[in-house]
């Protein structure tokens, strides 16, 4: 009688009830969690991007003391060096679309190709899947080993196909010349882009694989019937499938994208114009020793993502009415 | 004369037998890459960049500190100062690290099982009120950058150390803590996707019986669900593996808590020969990718679920 027990001294509570009440109990442990190390610190940081406070001062200094609340930090944030803070933002969507459209052809690319049987075709796609599973710090040190000017395999092999050997990761912009005129690329960006299309391709090429399986054969089979070619398949058939996990996929990525930290930070630092805002973030907090502003920056960041993906969804949920 | 769809889908299958070859290549061949360069000595790398198998002896004397395990041989010494992989696991202390990363990886692992099997449970059986809302937080979670959230719990760790005197950077079970902000959530995505596949009328047949929800829970879900939390429990485990920013957020000022990403992170120096970076990052690389082949079946699956952010 252990029902009894637990409610003594009040009505026998209704079963509905009873169950609301287990279920907060199940998932109390988690909201205890979330509310801990997210919702708290979410709120935290609002809170200390509004204050002034230096690295140094913040064993001592009152963080709870309204009456300095101030804007000055995202001033700050905004003004320094020059506006520079706008050739970050501007470098951190460059980066983040960049990545994520190459990403995305790239797995498509590769479920196009393993779509079909072939011998060792398992193994393939265990191969593929590599990048993406093992982890960050151990791949960005093989690149940028790959890419050292002096001994790296990718730069002496370039080097005799005729290309100089370059720093890839800490050059600026290398001028190229087309037809006499002269374009300075964004090396080190650039390379950092193709870093990040090879590491996760393999989550687009996995969501595409999946889709592609899901396609009717009776579809392929009617339309070669009526006279499409493979090409005229592909497009008019294949792609027309695709759309809808490309628009999730996009979006994923994009977000992941905009948030990495590890993969500039391991590669280079966020040298020769690849810094972006997560790497901004920490420059702020451990180079320059300035909690207030590198809080104001990871509350632009979270407001811009908010404002981008809402955008995003608007026009995508259009899109499909 | 050939008709179109002849040449087209002959330019196809050679395009595809091409791609193939590009894509094992791109994928393979860096850690190919990683495997020769941590065999050989840094020496012999300087002078030729592009040898691409490491020499008979090179291998031979990499693993020659294997054989020392089990007799001291007077050469022994000698193979162990020539071993990059002795150096990194001994002189730069990654067994230390191998010990915190297998902690923090098994414990985020039992952590996450253990809060997010009984709310992915209530979320997908039990009627309450905010139960929309919670399922939809836990995903919005996901999409945050960790760099935001690090931040302020940086700062509130320095204050605690002040204001209490406990000292929660450099401590592992409190980075363990943190670690759940990015696992609970693929934990109770991927068991929520999973729970209702399971037949209700075997858990209300279990209720009739007179058993209550908890042992419900413990005699019929988990059991049923065991491919799943297996699921969940080794992505768990590889997040918590690989995971960098928040170890170097709150483990750097404390080296005999640095776990493997970080340790060979902190290697990344002039001072230290690159191929002992590659023996490290072989170290840490291979467990995963050991895992992986055991369970590529449950892993794949679970990557579609949407379940791992890169």
């Amino acid at each position: 009688m252990n029902e009894r027990w637990m409610w003594k001294g009040r009505r026998p509570r209704s079963l509905k009830a009873q169950e609301a009440r287990l279920a907060y109990m199940l998932v109390a442990p988690t909201v205890f969690i979330v509310l801990l190390i997210v919702i708290f610190p979410m709120i935290w940081n609002v809170i200390l991007s509004l204050e002034p406070i230096r690295l140094a001062d913040l064993p001592r200094v009152n963080l709870l003391d309204f009456h300095h609340f101030t804007l000055r930090n995202y001033h700050r944030a905004i003004t320094a060096r020059g506006g520079y803070f706008w050739k970050v933002l501007v470098v951190t969507f460059e980066y983040t679309i960049g990545s994520t459209i190459l990403a995305l052809l790239m797995g498509l690319w590769a479920a196009l190709i393993v779509r079909d049987a072939f011998p060792g075709r398992n193994i393939v796609r265990g191969f593929l899947l590599f990048p993406y599973i093992a982890p960050v710090v151990s791949v960005a040190f093989i690149w940028k080993l790959m890419l050292d000017k002096n001994i790296g395999v990718i730069t002496l092999l370039l080097a005799r196909l005729g290309i100089p050997p370059i720093s890839y990761l800490t050059t600026r912009s290398y001028p190229i010349h087309i037809f006499g005129l002269e374009i300075g690329v964004p090396l080190a960006l650039v390379t950092v882009i193709l870093f990040e299309a090879w590491r996760y391709f393999p989550f687009a090429f996995l969501f595409f694989l999946a889709r592609l399986q899901a396609v009717p054969e009776d579809l392929y089979e009617a339309a070669a019937v009526d006279g499409a070619s493979p090409l005229q398949r592909f497009w008019y058939i294949t792609l027309p499938q695709l759309y809808a996990v490309a628009g999730t996929l996009f979006l994923l990525r994009f977000i992941w994208t905009f948030n990495k930290f590890d993969d500039i930070f391991l590669l280079n630092g966020g040298a020769a114009g690849t810094e972006v805002l997560a790497v901004q973030i920490y420059n702020w907090l451990f180079a320059r020793r300035n909690v207030g502003v590198s809080s104001a920056v990871a509350v632009i960041m979270a407001l811009v993502l908010g404002v981008v993906v809402f955008i995003y969804l608007r026009w995508f949920v259009q899109e499909e009415e | 004369m050939w008709s179109r769809e002849t040449i087209e889908w002959r330019l196809w299958r050679v395009f595809r037998v091409l791609s193939i070859l590009f894509f094992v290549v791109i994928t393979a061949f860096p850690f190919y890459w990683m495997l020769n360069l941590s065999f050989r000595p840094f020496g012999d790398v300087l002078l030729n960049p592009l040898r691409w198998v490491p020499r008979i002896e090179d291998i031979r004397a990499a693993l020659a500190p294997i054989g020392c395990i089990w007799h001291t041989a007077p050469q022994c010494e000698a193979a162990i100062r020539n071993s990059s992989y002795v150096a990194v696991l001994v002189e730069y202390g990654f067994l230390t690290y191998i010990r915190n990363s297998t902690i923090v990886s098994l414990l985020t692992v039992t952590l996450t099982l253990l809060f997010a099997i009984p709310g992915a449970y209530a979320v997908t059986r039990l009627d309450f009120r905010g139960r929309n809302t919670l399922s939809w937080g836990i995903l919005l979670i996901y999409m945050f950058p960790a760099i935001v959230l690090g931040i302020p719990l940086f700062v509130f760790f320095v204050r605690i150390q002040h204001a209490l005197g406990i000292r929660l950077r450099g401590n592992l079970y409190a980075v363990t803590v943190i670690y759940l902000a990015s696992t609970l959530p693929v934990a109770l995505y991927m068991l929520r996707s999973y729970f209702p596949t399971i037949p209700r009328d075997l858990e209300e047949a279990a209720l009739i019986d007179g058993c209550n929800r908890l042992e419900v829970i413990w005699r019929i879900t988990i059991p049923l669900a065991v491919p799943a939390i297996a699921t969940v429990a080794l992505y768990t485990f590889m997040i918590a593996w690989n995971e960098f920013l928040y170890a170097l957020l709150f483990l750097v000022e404390h080296q005999p808590a640095w776990t493997l990403p970080l340790g060979l992170q902190q290697l990344d120096s002039q001072e230290v020969p690159r191929t002992f970076l590659m023996a490290g990052s072989v170290i840490i690389t291979v467990p995963i990718i050991v895992i992986f082949f055991f369970f590529e079946r449950f892993l794949t699956r679970g990557l579609t679920a949407g379940a791992v952010k890169g």
